[in-house]
């Protein structure tokens, strides 16, 4: 790197002139900031104040810019100045905006903005302008796990796209669930009657497309690499492997049908005339057009029950705890499958909650019309005593016991998902234990999932994508759905949430975008989501290494492996760049080139700390730039107010913040230490997934370190802050000031 | 064999087939999806033994006894509270008074209950002469219960009585002579149509 110059322009528009002593803020960057070139602008952020920028580092040999105006997420576009290094001192929304205008703050206002411009020129001085990870590849061939719909038409959206796509499918033919159904529930208008799977139609196009290749009856023996340079084998049935290329994966490995026979008291197993959904598809399309035959003695059916969730909504051990979403719909094509071919057939389907997504609710209207009969009722029990079926139920309207005679009944069995080997079981037993939950009847454990490996990743923490909930594939349901906690795979489909082919078509899409989005950014050098395009990328010094593993454990994207030494090797492209392994690392070697432990914590430290007698404290703020720091902006945009004594420190997951930070931060007299993070947990909005979680596990630490220090456990403490808490952070911040000033100040001030 | 024999021959078990086929807007049952919006509108909810909802439940369920005896249908006052809210856009109201008649045809309509009595003395006083002979008719409703009761209820009425006396609201000697409609004979002729035409329709001819 060649000489660094460093300059700092400070911006007098937004009243950022009026209200603050701006010549004395360029004075303090020249002196104590050791900027070479301050300069002001009356309009930073038009075209005159941005070329002047530009021409101080075209001309001028600029390397480091720093931007005092508005906070980092304004103005974007025109300070994108990507090749320089670049900090902002926020001094729009981070001082002016949450003070009042008025003479007595006046003097507060102006030692926010110096401690800003203080913590800028300090910041910039550890940060290096990111070159982009140098690890790249740039292969761009899709591979898709699974042939069933959501597979074939993620490979068909890739492919559309121009992308080279390989299609793996474990079982001999491609289709799936999908193409074993007599037909589907409508998606059309008029959404009254069932239409063709159009499975075949699917296939058809899967096979005729020359940029997509099928493997049948293989699996992926091997997974390896990182997205833009993955390294699969391909295992045929017939002993062959073969090792390819690929840059993103897909995973659709779909579902399998929950095992009716766990469910004895409803009478399958015991009478051939108790079937599950899959049961009836299987009958239906032998009959064809013509009337559906009961198994055990071929006479045609002239009664029908169905009972829906059959095994699922249910607490028992062994059930499945959820909804798997697509059965009331199925039930409901089921019974039309009867009504259409004879009128007379009775059908009643038995239901406690009937959940018809999408258009269904036309669907279940039309099945009404037919004269399908629903009751609201809870199957007990199915007895099959000499052949003859009779369904017992509680009517939940009449609040009665009723029962209902049948040729056939129908279980509405759930989704279970091929989601493969769960890594992390230890870990969610842990938490039951936590909540109370007795292990025996811990639905997790229940309910079995294959264990049989999807990916065979040979990653160091684990063979598979992790778990979230019962067993479907751990995605960001909030935000990136598609996305999973491995990089450059991304699952869709039932393996994801349970879900029926409309709602798999859709995710197939975006799946099939996501992986696209993945080998374009992975050949660039940049990050996927959610730091998107960012260039930087993690690095250690490998001297003052420990090989403790920390970082490799708790990486939330399983990014980090290790060496046969034990040092950690980062495989740039499957990293997020969150820092949870910075946060995590004991000896503090591990550093982003824009990112680091020092440009943090030397903004810490460059806040000026006044004695304990000006009885002004001063609090940190270590804010998640995800959604607590844009709380704060907006609630700045709102016009509220919070403490002259607070100084907001944006990172980039809560997950990075390094103890050290906090210890340094008592340690050099302030009074307390905020952090502000996102919600952990199963229902986490972490966009890194576990950062919060682990800072909130970390911060539970520091207080043993806060009472050796004979300090309150009060100076530190760690809040769950949404995008949308506007009103609520800077209420936070000021319940948080008042309660330390009543404990009283740091008694480290001024050592 | 008497009406309700005959239907209970013809419908077997299926209750939801005979309510489709004689009540009116009887073929709306079906569509019902138990909300129990109908239920919670209706101002007399507390009070009706079956609310809509569940006498929709039990017909499907087959509980034809039960639907066509009790008292909930006499209970609605056509406040058209649940027509308007019902998602499914039944028309409940209707479909209360439809049964209401049905069960009254078969039989089978509690022999007490207040609103079928009222409701048969108006339209044998309706049905008479063409129109209402308002005197007779409050007569009537007030001895329903017999001599005593009638002569409480007519005294602790005097007054308004009285007043409409004053106002020439009421006419005292229509006891002895009412004015029908024009044409009684052509009018009562009218009446015995339409009923052949009912019952033709409904099935409940002979």
């Amino acid at each position: 790197m060649s000489e660094t110059k460093t300059a700092m322009y400070i911006c007098n528009g937004c009243g950022l002139g009026d209200r603050l002593d701006t010549d004395s803020l360029g004075k303090l960057a020249q002196s104590e900031g050791k900027c070479t070139i301050v300069r002001q602008h009356d309009f930073l952020c038009n075209r005159d104040g941005v070329d002047t920028i530009r021409r101080d580092i075209d001309d001028d040999g600029v390397t480091h810019v720093v931007i005092a105006a508005c906070s980092r997420r304004a103005k974007t576009e025109a300070f994108g100045f990507d090749d320089v290094a670049l900090g902002r001192a926020n001094l729009r929304e981070g001082v002016i905006w949450v003070r009042p205008d008025t003479e007595e703050a006046r003097e507060t206002t102006q030692e926010m903005a110096e401690d800003y411009v203080r913590m800028a020129c300090a910041e910039i001085r550890y940060m290096q302008r990111p070159e982009g990870n140098p690890n790249t590849g740039d292969n761009k061939r899709i591979l898709v796990v699974g042939g069933g719909v959501s597979g074939m038409a993620a490979a068909v959206e890739a492919s559309k796209a121009g992308y080279e796509v390989l299609l793996v499918e474990k079982s001999g033919e491609l289709g799936g669930w999908a193409a074993r159904l007599y037909k589907r529930v409508p998606n059309r208008e008029p959404f009254s009657d069932p239409q063709d799977t159009g499975v075949e139609d699917l296939v058809k196009t899967v096979e005729h497309d020359k940029n997509i290749t099928v493997f049948l009856s293989s699996v992926i023996t091997r997974t390896s690499g990182a997205p833009g340079q993955f390294s699969v084998d391909i295992s045929a049935e017939s002993g062959t492997t073969s090792t390819e290329n690929v840059g993103s994966i897909i995973q659709a490995s779909g579902f399998s049908n929950f095992d009716a026979a766990r469910l004895p008291e409803l009478g399958f197993g015991a009478s051939a005339d108790v079937v599950d959904q899959a049961g009836l598809e299987l009958l239906a399309g032998k009959a064809g057009d013509g009337p559906i035959t009961r198994p055990s003695d071929g006479k045609e059916v002239a009664s029908v029950v169905f009972v829906q969730c059959a095994g699922q909504r249910s607490d028992k051990p062994g059930h499945l705890p959820y909804c798997s979403g697509h059965c009331c719909n199925t039930s409901i094509k089921q019974a039309m499958y009867f009504k259409d071919t004879n009128p007379d057939v009775d059908t009643l389907l038995l239901y406690s909650d009937l959940r018809t997504p999408g258009n269904g609710e036309d669907f279940y209207r039309s099945a009404q019309r037919k004269g399908v009969t629903f009751t609201k009722g809870q199957v007990r029990e199915v007895q099959t005593a000499n052949g003859a079926l009779v369904v017992k139920f509680r009517d939940m309207i009449l609040d009665d016991d009723a029962e209902a005679r049948a040729d056939l009944v129908v279980l509405a069995t759930g989704q279970v998902p091929n989601s493969g080997i769960d890594i992390e079981p230890a870990a969610a037993e842990d938490e039951n234990e936590g909540s109370g939950v007795d292990a025996a009847s811990n639905n997790n454990a229940a309910v079995e999932v294959p264990l049989e490996s999807v990916l065979n990743l040979d990653y160091r923490q684990g063979p598979d994508l992790p778990h979230l909930r019962h067993g479907f594939n751990d995605s960001h349901f909030i935000c990136f759905p598609y996305e999973t906690r491995r990089s450059g795979i991304y699952t869709c489909g039932p393996v994801r949430r349970p879900m029926d082919i409309a709602q798999a078509l859709e995710d197939a899409t975006g799946a099939a975008l996501k992986a696209i989005q993945a080998v374009e950014n992975a050949s660039l050098g940049r990050a996927a989501h959610p730091r998107s395009g960012d260039l930087s990328f993690p690095s250690f010094r490998k001297e003052g290494c420990t090989q403790c593993k920390r970082c490799t454990v708790e990486c939330p994207f399983g990014a980090i492996d290790e060496d046969e030494q034990r040092y950690p090797v980062f495989n740039e492209s499957r990293c997020r760049r969150c820092g949870t392994c910075m946060g995590a690392c004991p000896v503090r070697v591990i550093y982003f080139e824009s990112y680091s432990v020092d440009t943090v914590g030397q903004q810490v430290k460059a806040v000026q700390m006044p004695d304990e007698t000006e009885e002004k404290p001063r609090f940190l703020v270590l804010a998640c730039e995800n959604d607590a720091y844009p709380a704060l902006d907006m609630a700045a945009q709102q016009g509220l107010q919070y403490s002259p004594f607070v100084r907001v420190v944006p990172v980039r997951c809560l997950g990075s913040v390094n103890t050290i930070w906090v210890t340094d931060a008592l340690n050099s007299g302030y009074d307390g230490v905020m952090l502000m993070g996102c919600k952990k947990g199963d229902e986490y909005q972490c966009h890194f997934v576990k950062g919060s979680e682990m800072a909130h596990y970390r911060m539970s630490k520091i207080d043993d370190t806060l009472q050796q220090l004979q300090l309150e456990v009060e100076r530190v403490e760690t809040y769950e802050v949404e995008i949308t808490d506007i009103q609520r952070a800077p209420k936070l911040i000021d319940d948080y000031v008042n309660r330390v000033n009543e404990i009283g100040m740091n008694p480290f001030k001024g050592f | 064999m008497s009406v309700n024999t005959a239907m209970i021959e013809k419908y077997r078990n299926d209750f939801l087939k005979e309510v489709e086929e004689n009540v009116e807007e009887g073929h709306w049952v079906k569509m019902c999806m138990q909300c129990g919006v109908c239920s919670g509108s209706c101002p007399f909810g507390p009070h009706w033994e079956h609310p809509p909802q569940e006498i929709f439940m039990m017909i499907r369920a087959g509980k034809r006894d039960e639907v066509l005896g009790s008292e909930s249908m006499w209970m609605c006052t056509s406040c058209y509270n649940c027509i308007v809210r019902c998602p499914r856009e039944l028309p409940i109201t209707h479909i209360m008074h439809g049964l209401a008649n049905y069960a009254h045809r078969l039989g089978l309509a509690p022999k007490m209950n207040p609103t079928r009595r009222f409701a048969k003395i108006f339209w044998d006083n309706i049905a008479k002469t063409g129109r209402v002979n308002e005197l007779g008719l409050s007569l009537n409703l007030y001895f329903m219960d017999g001599f005593g009761s009638g002569v409480k209820k007519a005294t602790a009425m005097a007054g308004v009585g009285v007043g409409m006396l004053r106002t020439k609201r009421l006419n005292p000697f229509a006891l002895v002579r009412h004015k029908g409609v024009q044409n009684p004979k052509e009018f009562q002729s009218l009446l015995k149509k339409a009923k052949e035409v009912e019952d033709r329709r409904k099935g409940l001819a002979g």
